[in-house]
């Protein structure tokens, strides 16, 4: 490109919004849910993250198991190494073959989700118009650490799962995740008389750091356990047509 | 500069421009053979989707027939069906991406094609609408190549990204040998572009694409 002159400008109403964004400027009210210019569609997309074997995956399957006779759903699900987290739905029957994609996301996992969603944007946009009348899109990310955040490009509203085994100081530790998303999850409390967890503070440290923001603790040792989650999502969905 | 920024948000991260399935037959395992892979493929793939960008970015308001020769000129230069569907894949990619940013007939014209262009086309479209040259486009081609591979060599090798820098400097300079036809490109009709691919590289994307457990698109 040729230095002196710019050879593009960037429309007024695009905003870039700075790197160290505060909390206080991100809540769901004030953060853009649809592109600019982008055809209105009915699919909510619902973000799913949290660290490396926190429950996501089963939390998406008993999402579907519960779901699935009342909305059209379909899944990308981005699992790092393998296609496993997709074989794993698809083997539970919890949605047909054709609804659920595996996306690719070259060793990271929150750039993907976060930075550049172009590879998972476009599995949804695929996944969307092939079906149709999907009422809501479900983004599982691969696992990761507490930084990760999913972009409001990529999805309308996310979930942070934590895995009550894997420390009760770790809604204390805060993190974009646990700090930002419009759901937290802190599941397995089923584990926490073994693992010496105290999942009450778990909770008053996550109210704390929230801001208000629901926080629900599940066991997902059966799909019953993700009926909670599953009421916030019909919520979500009922709320955004209204 | 953006266009081909690791950051710009057309999925490049996704791309390890065979790397992951080279690392796997032991053909790339250190700093020297990566220097080795990475002269190989732009001096192959690299310079066919160089020279179809520099082509595209010389035209500027092209007929939808123009744009379809190029895409089935394009398409023979890609043998192995998985590597032609990833191609389409990151130009939808980046046509998304970079529609935010830059606008103009050519994009228009890239836009509205029946299959999704390949990538060097959307990328050359996007150079012409920037007010870039061909020259411009051919290296920014070369670069982007350059970069897949070397950013997913040291995500997958663990290689000392210093050293890989100053591979990706040294041979971006043997690229210079191949840039001077950029203008030439511009001006060839489109089934006089090079069209030296490397079998090895379709062979290898075919079995990559079959792989149960991988990192990278392809």
């Amino acid at each position: 490109m040729g230095a002196g002159t710019p050879a593009y400008s960037l429309p007024e109403s695009r905003h870039m919004p700075p790197h160290d964004i505060p909390h206080d400027n991100f809540l769901q009210d004030s953060a853009p849910s649809e592109r600019v210019g982008a055809t209105p569609r009915r699919a909510l997309r619902l973000g799913i993250g949290g660290p490396v074997g926190s429950g996501k995956t089963t939390l998406v399957g008993s999402l579907c198991a519960l779901l699935r006779e009342e909305l059209s759903i379909v899944v990308v699900t981005n699992d790092i190494f393998t296609s496993e987290d997709a074989d794993a739905l698809r083997n539970a029957a919890a949605l047909p073959t054709e609804r659920i994609v595996a996306v690719q996301t070259g060793c990271c996992p929150h750039t993907a989700i976060r930075d550049d969603i172009a590879a998972n944007l476009d599995a949804v946009e695929q996944l969307e118009m092939l079906h149709g009348d999907v009422d809501l899109t479900l983004v599982e990310s691969g696992g990761d650490n507490l930084t990760a955040i999913f972009s409001r490009g990529l999805v309308d509203v996310q979930i942070f799962v934590l895995d009550t085994a894997g420390g009760d100081d770790v809604p204390r530790k805060g993190g974009p995740g646990v700090a930002m998303a419009d759901l937290l999850v802190i599941n397995k409390i089923d584990l926490a008389q073994y693992v010496g967890s105290d999942v009450d503070r778990m909770l008053s440290d996550a109210r704390d750091r929230r801001d208000g923001r629901p926080v629900i603790p599940t066991s997902l040792v059966d799909q019953s356990g993700a009926r909670e989650v599953a009421e916030w999502v019909v919520a979500q969905i009922a709320a955004r047509r209204r | 500069m953006m266009l081909i920024d690791g950051r710009f948000p057309a999925g490049g991260h996704t791309n390890s421009a065979g790397v992951e399935a080279a690392a796997r037959i032991g053909d790339i395992r250190d700093e020297a053979t990566l220097e080795r892979y990475l002269i190989g493929r732009l001096a192959t793939t690299g310079r066919v989707d160089a020279a179809f960008c520099a082509h595209v970015a010389a035209l500027t308001d092209p007929t939808d027939a123009a744009l379809a020769e190029i895409d089935i000129e394009y398409s023979a230069r890609v043998p192995s069906p998985k590597l032609r569907d990833v191609s389409r894949r990151f130009g939808r990619q980046m046509l998304r991406a970079g529609s935010m940013v830059w606008s103009g007939p050519i994009v228009e014209a890239v836009a509205r094609s029946e299959s999704d262009a390949h990538q060097p086309v959307v990328l050359g479209a996007f150079v012409a609408a920037a007010g870039g040259t061909p020259h411009d486009a051919a290296g920014l081609s070369f670069h982007h190549l350059a970069a897949a591979v070397t950013s997913a060599a040291i995500r997958l090798l663990g290689l000392d990204p210093m050293t890989v820098a100053a591979v990706q400097a040294r041979v971006g300079r043997e690229v210079d040998q191949w840039m001077v036809d950029a203008d030439s490109w511009a001006t060839s009709p489109v089934a006089g572009l090079p069209a030296c691919g490397g079998s090895l590289t379709e062979i290898l994307a075919e079995d990559h694409g079959r792989w149960d457990a991988r990192l990278f698109v392809a």
